[in-house]
């Protein structure tokens, strides 16, 4: 039986009875986190099958990159998932030097730390508008939320030179030290950024109209998360304790303090709450980082970045990314360009339950539920 | 006490609140942020960075940095770089550009070929108005058009340039300071051979019958 | 409660598979993930046998790539376990030659994950997925022939024309505007 909804939707022959309409969502739609598209088919607005169908932004990074060099795959990695480029940066960087054995000294892994954690904030931040769009509340909460993100754009701005393609990750540290003044109007802004969730959570949590859209939608539980590859905040909602940085503890997530919210019910809401409890963990993160990061050299000198060699073999490294675990398989031949470079993307792998999820819902939970997965088509493509 | 609605109603005081505050907030800052462009223009912080331009120091043709050495082109990951290298007038190759094309329409602005030039002559620059009506032609920038002095470059990155400023000065300054100590190895030893010479013109002025005595090497 | 390295599992499956063919095969560089070569017939046993055992708990297939060596094809799997909090440990599964005996398992049935990475390690390189629930191209349309990610595959010549060309692409790219 073929699940063809571009061909004649009501014919038996493909499947469809009288009762089931065949639609295609996407993949232009308002909804759809990039261009995705979902071939649906309904009884009335029960959602009886789903598929999901990819490759709308496939840009063929993967044998690009077996062209280019080590670092000239970097700043490809940025458009990866493109609203968090540092943690895409971040992923590669820990990946090679898990292959070469490369040690990053400290400053630069607190650096890390502090714009990896604020990019965890901004897109968190970008969540909170983006599912309240798919919901229909068509601008504000989104403007609101891009307001916020501005100021962290600007920091990066300042410290990277680009807002959003930072190309600033090196093999055994960062490219550029902090500027002057940075730490301290990066601080000051952590202080304020509590008011602004303040007043984003008043405007949302209480809100009954939310609250019907995105309670017990989407029930997902911890043991077919987990089967199903799904990692990040989707994994947590559904009861699961697994956060990378506490499993793996790279870089200098030992030293700091912080929890793991985990959801109960695995719905919507669950994941909704969540980013903003990790948001407010992620500020705690910064504090903490603030306060300690040491003076000291943000790059290893032994490592030569243009015409780098890494030994022959492989690795598989990985972060715990804004949308769950984001790794990079390399295998190596010992020469200047990868032989086989794969991305592990979160977006994919967490939408592998998205038919599980949808099935029985109607066809407006499937916006919320898509929305709520939190997917970012650079990464499901590459 | 909690109203059925009570929730939708404190929203909306948020919304008033970010209503009623736009029009109090003449400075962008914090309820309306939008810059009205093109009247009102972004001011880019000093570090912000678009596309890729050349250094002269003096005169844009005798005081160009890049030696076409080809580096920037090899490691910039679109290949959007175009260099050919110059010949002079009997066509020997020599350390200038004839070409170099940057393509910006396929430039990721991704300042590897930055980082990798060591002749400090490829910068970026933060023009962002480069729009054009057709999509080939005026995108690819020639060298004359990438050409900008040093002048430009400390007006638009003066932290960047002075360190690179005191980079090249430090490095004219070893290397006149190493030309020096070779002058002075090469006019010493010139000295030292040149009085080697006078003494043993003086030997043989002082005992010129004894040509036939062999040479004894000391 | 014994610590996850691919020498302990691989142990641990002689033991309980003594028939299964599993092999160590060393990773030369520092990372030291090296990796268990199943043979494929015995892959679907095994990979139940790692997900199910107590003392291994490997529920949570993360990573499947495909990996063209020029004379076979291989679907590498990195498995870690929630419960034991560890891993990676990386499976491998050979196909028999490079063009025509290009078929092995779906482990799809024993972890869900592996369900569209599968499905691009078939697009992209061609290994067929013996068992698989729904094995169609996931990144490329559906009529496309050949297999992208493969060494010997040759890009079409439909190259735009590029003012700043290098190589061979100034070949390709002339050719239309002759």
């Amino acid at each position: 039986m073929s699940f063809q909804p571009h061909t004649t939707s009501l014919s038996k022959a493909n499947g469809a009875g009288a009762s089931t309409l065949d639609v295609s969502l996407g993949p232009q739609h308002p909804s759809t986190h990039g261009v995705f598209r979902m071939n649906v088919r309904m009884d009335g607005e029960t959602i009886v099958k789903l598929q999901p169908v990819f490759g709308y932004l496939h840009r063929n990074h993967e044998k690009l990159a077996e062209k280019n060099s080590w670092l000239g795959s970097m700043p490809y990695t940025d458009r990866l998932d493109y609203i968090c480029p540092i943690t895409n940066n971040w992923a590669y960087a820990v990946a090679v030097e898990k292959l070469a054995g490369i040690e990053v000294p400290e400053r630069a892994e607190y650096i890390r730390v502090i714009v990896g954690e604020l990019t965890r904030i901004q897109n968190h931040t970008a969540f909170l508008g983006f599912i309240l769009g798919d919901m229909g509340a068509w601008g504000s909460a989104l403007m609101y939320a891009f307001r916020e993100r501005e100021k962290i754009l600007d920091l990066f701005e300042w410290l990277t030179g680009a807002r959003m393609m930072v190309n600033y990750m090196r093999f055994g540290g960062v490219r550029c030290d902090l500027p002057v003044g940075w730490l301290e109007k990066a601080r000051a802004y952590v202080e304020t950024y509590p008011a602004f969730l303040d007043e984003m959570e008043q405007l949302l949590t209480g809100n009954e109209i939310l609250l019907a859209r995105l309670q017990g939608v989407g029930v997902l539980s911890g043991e077919r998360a987990i089967n199903g590859g799904l990692s990040g905040p989707v994994l947590r909602a559904s009861g699961v304790d697994y956060d990378i940085r506490k499993v793996d503890g790279y870089g200098v997530y030992p030293r700091l303090n912080f929890r793991i919210p985990r959801g109960t019910v695995g719905d919507c809401f669950d994941r909704f709450m969540l980013r903003i409890l990790e948001i407010r963990e992620s500020i705690k993160i910064l504090q903490q980082a603030f306060a300690q990061i040491p003076e000291g050299p943000t790059l290893n000198p032994a490592v030569k970045q243009r015409g780098f060699k890494p030994p022959a073999g492989e690795a598989y490294g990985r972060i715990e990314g804004p949308k769950g675990e984001l790794g990079f398989h390399l295998i190596s031949e010992g020469g200047e360009k990868p032989y086989r470079y794969h991305v592990r993307p979160p977006s994919l792998i967490n939408l592998t339950l998205l038919e599980e999820m949808c099935l029985g819902t109607k066809i407006a939970d499937v916006m919320v539920i898509l929305g709520s997965i939190d997917i970012v088509l650079g990464e499901v493509d590459r | 006490m909690n109203l059925p609605g009570s929730g939708i109603i404190k929203g909306m005081a948020v919304t008033a609140l970010n209503m009623i505050g736009s029009y109090f907030d003449r400075a962008h800052a914090k309820r309306l942020t939008t810059e009205q462009y093109p009247e009102e223009r972004p001011t880019l912080v000093e570090t912000s960075r678009s596309f890729p331009f050349l250094v002269f120091d003096g005169d844009p043709e005798a005081g160009i940095r890049c030696v076409a050495c080809k580096i920037c082109e090899k490691e910039c990951p679109p290949q959007c770089i175009y260099i050919v290298q110059d010949k002079d007038a009997n066509g020997k190759a020599i350390r200038r550009p004839r070409v170099f094309d940057i393509d910006i329409s396929v430039c990721m602005g991704c300042q590897i070929c930055v980082e990798v030039c060591p002749f400090e002559s490829i910068r970026m620059d933060n023009i962002y108005e480069v729009s054009s009506y057709n999509r080939f032609a005026p995108l690819v920038l020639h060298k004359e058009q990438l050409l900008k002095s040093n002048a430009y470059y400390n007006q638009i990155h003066p932290t960047e340039a002075a360190e690179t400023d005191a980079r090249i000065e430090a490095a004219r300054i070893k290397k006149a300071a190493a030309a020096k100590a070779t002058a002075e190895k090469v006019a010493a030893a010139k000295a030292a051979a040149a009085k080697a010479a006078e003494e043993k013109a003086a030997a043989e002025k002082a005992a010129p019958e004894k040509p036939s005595q062999p040479e004894q090497n000391a | 409660m014994i610590a996850l390295t691919p020498e302990t599992v691989l142990a641990r499956i002689h033991a309980a598979l003594p028939e299964a063919r599993v092999e160590l095969l060393n990773n030369p560089s520092p990372s030291g993930q090296h990796s268990l070569v199943v043979h494929r017939d015995d892959a679907l046993q095994v990979a139940e046998f790692l997900k199910n055992d107590p003392e291994l708990l490997l529920d949570f297939a993360s990573n499947v790539s495909g990996v063209d060596y020029t004379d076979h094809l291989e679907a590498v799997y990195h498995l870690f376990s929630i419960a034991k909090r560890q891993g990676p440990i990386t499976l491998r599964l050979r196909t028999g030659d490079h063009d025509k005996d290009v078929t092995v398992p779906s482990l799809t049935p024993v972890w869900k994950s592996a369900d569209f990475q599968e499905r691009e390690a078939f697009d992209l390189f061609g290994i067929r997925f013996e068992g698989h629930p729904d094995l169609r191209r996931l990144l490329m349309w559906e009529e496309f022939v050949d297999h992208p990610l493969r060494k010997d595959y040759t890009a079409p010549d439909d190259y735009e024309y590029e003012p700043t060309p290098h190589g061979d692409i100034l070949k390709k790219a002339a050719a239309p505007h002759a």
